[in-house]
């Protein structure tokens, strides 16, 4: 199913770049608050090249640890997620903030307005950040986040997904996102998801599993790559 | 060719405890003897505030210099301690605040100077990708007049919904999602 350019979608041109639109009437919050005029295009200054570098001297040696938080170990089933922060000429993304948050084993957030009645675990508080290092990777532990219901629509449910916040090296390349596990039955009715029309562009919101880095006996592992805009959206030529 | 970018997905509503944890929407002191105050609210389509979402924001210091290591205008200072970069939640009736100095002109397309602007980033549940804007300074009459970027929208309406206003010691900036005062919101380009 092709989509209509709409005066609703005019102006998003990195929609070409598999991005979802403002506009997606299926996930009903949109609906009141995706701007609808087109975008103005800003010529490329240093004012959206040039970036923060936030977080740098804040990130302590539990923050990468979501299941070393708290006095015990939460529930739910252990896993490694790494992976890279690349720019769209394959650059690591260095030394850059990755800011994570997700739901419980049990599909619950710790945060007050979630009234999904599953449990909490005061184990797990679900929030997690950490800086890349010289080759764009980062390395969390965490537990398998669970699915949960909300009220979108009739028996709405969220596949199971972690938020990841990145900075990357230019405000341009500044990016909040969700992975995803493979395979997830409830794909096909998330409108979250389905809103990126573009199979291609929905598979990189999946991490794949990664046997050769599952520890034995400890956490199975899944790896999430992920690629920013750059400073140049063009490809520099390094000589 | 590079790889594709992966895309956005919305913020959702409860991030505050990984996003917000430390207050980041005071980049200098409330007594520094320049602190400029900007307030704002985000609406909806509605009229109704968002209580929901996240605002951002990425300016130059007082010099006209952004705090980027990587990207270096050498023969301007520095402030030490200075970011440039701040966060602010909108929990209380879909408003936020920044206390911060009034950034400098900065360069433009062609070394046309931009008059001085912060750039802002505004994320929530029903956004599945962020709205960027910028906010200007009401007495910047002339330094607007002349800004490109300004300049290249033609409603004056529109071009009007990025000046913030002067309310006696603060500076307001609201920002409506949608409807017909909408707020100029932008996208990137390539050149």
């Amino acid at each position: 199913m092709t989509q209509p350019r709409t005066d609703d979608t005019a102006g998003l041109r990195s929609e070409d770049n598999g991005q979802p639109p403002y506009l997606y009437a299926d996930y009903v919050a949109t609906r009141l608050r995706a701007p609808k005029k087109p975008l103005i295009i800003l010529p490329k200054t240093l004012s959206d090249t040039t970036g923060p570098a936030y977080g740098r001297q804040s990130i302590g040696e539990l923050d990468s640890d979501l299941t070393r938080q708290h006095e015990g170990e939460p529930l739910g089933e252990r896993i490694i997620v790494y992976g890279r922060v690349l720019d769209g000429d394959g650059r690591p993304v260095k030394y850059s903030l990755v800011e994570i948050w997700q739901a419980n084993a049990a599909g619950r957030y710790t945060h007050h307005l979630d009234r999904h009645l599953a449990p909490l675990d005061p184990n797990f508080g679900g929030a997690g950040r950490c800086l890349t290092d010289g080759e764009g990777r980062y390395r969390f532990v965490t537990v398998k986040p669970g699915a949960y219901p909300w009220k979108n629509h009739h028996n709405a449910w969220r596949p199971a997904h972690i938020h990841f916040s990145l900075f990357g090296p230019a405000f341009r390349s500044r990016l909040i996102t969700q992975m995803y596990f493979p395979g997830d039955p409830l794909f096909g009715q998330d409108p979250i998801f389905q809103s990126v029309r573009d199979p291609k562009a929905m598979e990189r919101m999946i991490s794949s599993f990664d046997l050769e880095t599952t520890e034995p006996e400890w956490a199975l592992a899944y790896r999430f790559d992920i690629v920013l805009e750059g400073r140049d959206a063009t490809p520099m030529e390094d000589h | 060719m590079g790889s594709a970018t992966t895309p956005s997905q919305t913020i959702g509503p409860f991030f505050h405890d990984a996003l917000l944890d430390e207050d980041r929407s005071e980049l200098v002191a409330p007594d520094h003897p320049r602190a400029i105050r900007i307030e704002g609210t985000v609406y909806d389509g509605a009229g109704d505030p968002v209580p929901d979402a996240m605002v951002e924001i990425w300016q130059a210091n007082r010099a006209g210099r952004y705090g980027d290591p990587e990207v270096d205008r050498e023969d301007l200072p520095l402030d030490e301690g200075f970011a440039g970069f701040g966060r602010s939640d909108t929990v209380d009736g879909g408003k936020f605040s920044f206390v911060t100095l009034k950034p400098g002109a900065v360069p433009g397309p062609e070394d046309q100077p931009q008059a001085p602007h912060i750039m802002v980033s505004v994320f929530a549940r029903g956004l599945l990708r962020r709205v960027v804007t910028r906010i200007y300074f009401p007495d910047e009459v002339e330094a607007n007049s002349s800004d490109p970027v300004l300049s290249s929208i033609e409603d004056p309406e529109l071009r009007r919904t990025l000046i913030s206003v002067d309310e006696g010691g603060v500076l307001r900036f609201d920002i409506r999602l949608q409807g017909d005062n909408q707020t100029a919101f932008f996208g990137f380009s390539d050149e």
